[in-house]
């Protein structure tokens, strides 16, 4: 099945599927890389939602974003596990390295990586456990040297 | 015949540099014009030594890790295509005490099988169970399960036969079975190693689920943090549409709440609303989602399904001590030295998962604290690691099993930060519906913020202001997000006191 390519295209697919909104909305980000907020009223027609009530489901989940993010997407743990070993010390890290810089810094609460952290997550699909400072800012400079 | 190398895709192993690996040895292979078969397999659970290369021998697979990419040459020129030595290696996988000394039912083909393969699913043994199932009336495939004596392994530990038996009962067109995989609890990564390294054992759970109660709808629920998982599971329901009959299932996606783990939170979230709470009664067994009779289990509770039914229940609850039947995957995570998935029978104690599995801390100083079953769990001490890893027996303590994650800290860890974060995490998290939850958790960061700042003529106040604050919560929150926050606060308090001044 080919993948809808239009945000209209999108919502077209996902009407008639019971609890279709969150589909819809990972299915947008995924196409946009955030849900653009003129889209709220097509999704609320197709789906006979109200425009609030689309509007509070985007606000409401941490992982939708209103607006494009900067950049490469960094999150890191800063759950128990990964505070056991290092984890906050690696987000100060994380935030004094990045700073002024055009990646997005998010903290995560947990990416299941809990016997090998502190992690990190780049991108939504790259992942890196035992992150140290030095190895933070090895993985940003290949980061930076791609761009 | 052509070797077999594995090399695992399991998130853990991605992370520790395994996609470097597989690409190495592919290469290496191809310059040396040896042909070789590469599966990408699940994790084995054991962490540390991930990432694990698994080479088949007439002896059995022969395990060489933790291997890096600069490794590969190095193996090749070793002959460990054919099992040879080398500073890497372990001798055969199965013979590795870690390993050897489990007992793993709901994880038994995590790492052995190709996970996106129904065919070697079918070959190693999956799918007995689910034949069984169909050859049973749906009664007695309940009977069967109470008979068992699983409980849910989400952390309720609630009799899944009972609530099997209720949705039974319930009369209604369409019933729904939901698969809770939202596995937001730090220290647990059970649920996404199955799911990245057997995804057919939790369909065929599931499956078995719909013939019992009389649904053919099921949903797996993932949280969003987990697109490798998500991944997995979507590679094997694209195969296993004969498999599954007339059952059908679709994967569906958190959005980083997690809240939307308590179980009628995910039903407001697949119905695609926001992750808000609903009051119980009625119970989802009854009115779930869509409003009609669900089965809601966590996953490794379906996971455990295909072998009651294909070993029988009286195998299953042999297993086990006290009201703990069968077996748990904990999960050895934080400050560990040999951290992972270690499935046993309930009757060990904390101690020996620490310390014969888990080897002690990573960082060589001596643990302190131990914090079990997740952010809602408590904090135990040295002086508690005798306690036999039994439901009951974590409860007589204050304390709770949980998911079955465990996270080690060492003797740097402030109890005061940590009960502090316990409620940070609250306020970050909390769906709002309910008042304790909501406001308690913002006064219980403010009241530990000024205990720690205070001379020791306040703080006696405070303190007991935390006490009462957490008392409200545990009696008036809606959920266990509210009611629960308060045992890693209290439990911190009462066993740490030193850390508070």
């Amino acid at each position: 099945m080919e993948k809808p390519t239009t945000i209209e295209s999108i919502i077209a697919a996902h009407r008639d599927l019971p609890g279709a909104l969150l589909p819809v909305l990972h299915e947008i980000q995924h196409l946009r890389g955030y849900i653009p907020p003129d889209s709220v009223p097509l999704i609320a027609k197709a789906l006979n939602l109200s425009r609030a009530e689309v509007h509070g489901v985007i606000s409401y989940y941490a992982h939708f974003r209103q607006t494009p993010p900067a950049g490469h997407v960094v999150r890191v743990c800063c759950a128990e596990a990964c505070q056991a070993v290092g984890g906050e010390a690696l987000a100060e890290h994380a935030r004094t390295r990045l700073a002024g810089s055009d990646v997005t810094l998010e903290p995560v609460y947990c990416l299941g990586l809990c016997a090998c952290g502190p992690s990190v997550q780049v991108d939504e699909t790259t992942l890196h456990a035992q992150v140290t400072p030095e190895k933070f800012d090895a993985l940003i400079a290949a980061l930076e040297a791609a761009a | 015949m052509t070797p077999t190398i594995y090399v695992p895709r399991d998130a853990a192993a991605l992370a520790l540099g395994a996609d470097a690996v597989a690409a190495a040895i592919a290469d290496e292979a191809a310059r040396r014009g040896i042909a070789i078969k590469l599966v990408r397999n699940g994790t084995r659970g054991m962490v540390w030594l991930e990432p694990l290369v698994e080479v088949a021998t007439p002896q059995g697979r022969i395990a060489y890790g933790p291997v890096s990419a600069a490794d590969v040459p190095g193996l090749f020129a070793a002959g460990f295509v054919t099992g040879g030595s080398h500073a890497l290696c372990h001798g055969p996988t199965n013979e590795i005490p870690w390993l050897a000394r489990q007992q793993r039912l709901a994880c038994r083909r995590i790492g052995i099988v190709d996970p996106r393969s129904l065919a070697d699913y079918v070959a190693l043994g999956g799918g007995v169970g689910l034949r069984r199932a169909r050859t049973m009336a749906p009664a007695d495939i309940v009977r069967a399960v109470t008979e068992s004596g699983l409980r849910g392994r989400g952390g309720a530990a609630f009799p899944a036969g009972i609530k099997w038996q209720t949705v039974l009962a319930t009369p209604a067109a369409q019933k729904y079975i939901v698969c809770n995989a939202d596995e937001g609890d730090s220290g647990t990564f059970s649920d996404r190693m199955l799911m990245e390294g057997d995804p057919y054992q939790l369909l065929e759970g599931m499956a078995i689920a719909g013939l019992a109660v009389g649904s053919t709808q099921g949903y797996i629920y993932v949280r969003s943090e987990y697109p490798h998982a998500v991944a997995a599971l979507n590679a094997a329901l694209a195969t296993a549409e004969d498999y599954l009959g007339d059952f059908r299932i679709e994967v569906r996606v958190g959005a980083g709440s997690y809240v939307c783990g308590e179980e009628t939170a995910m039903l407001e979230s697949i119905e695609g609303k926001r992750g808000i709470v609903r009051a119980k009664p009625p119970l989802p067994a009854v009115a779930g989602l869509f409003g009609q009779p669900t089965v809601i289990n966590n996953l490794i509770t379906f996971a455990s399904v295909p072998d009651v039914l294909a070993q029988g229940a009286a195998a299953y609850r042999d297993l086990g001590c006290g009201r703990s039947r069968g077996t748990l995957p904990f999960q050895l995570a934080g400050n560990i030295k040999y951290g992972g998935l270690v499935e046993v029978p309930f009757g060990l104690t904390l101690r020996e998962l620490l310390y014969d599995f888990g080897g002690g801390s990573r960082s060589g100083r001596p643990l302190r604290a131990v914090q079990v079953g997740g952010p809602l769990g408590a904090y135990l001490p040295a002086s508690q690691f005798d306690t036999v890893l039994d439901y009951e027996a974590f409860a007589a303590i204050g304390a709770g099993l949980g998911h079955g994650g465990i996270v080690a800290f060492d003797d740097t860890v402030d109890l005061a930060k940590q009960a502090r974060y316990a409620m940070k995490f609250c306020a970050i998290e909390s769906c709002g519906k309910c008042t304790p939850c909501r406001i308690g958790s913002t006064r219980g960061v403010e009241v530990i913020d000024r205990i720690r700042a205070a001379n020791n003529g306040q703080r006696a106040d405070q303190i007991e202001l935390l006490q009462d604050l957490c008392d409200t919560m545990i009696h008036g929150s809606l959920c266990a997000m509210g009611s629960m926050t308060p045992i890693p606060v209290m439990s911190a308090l009462r066993h740490f006191p030193e850390d508070f001044k």
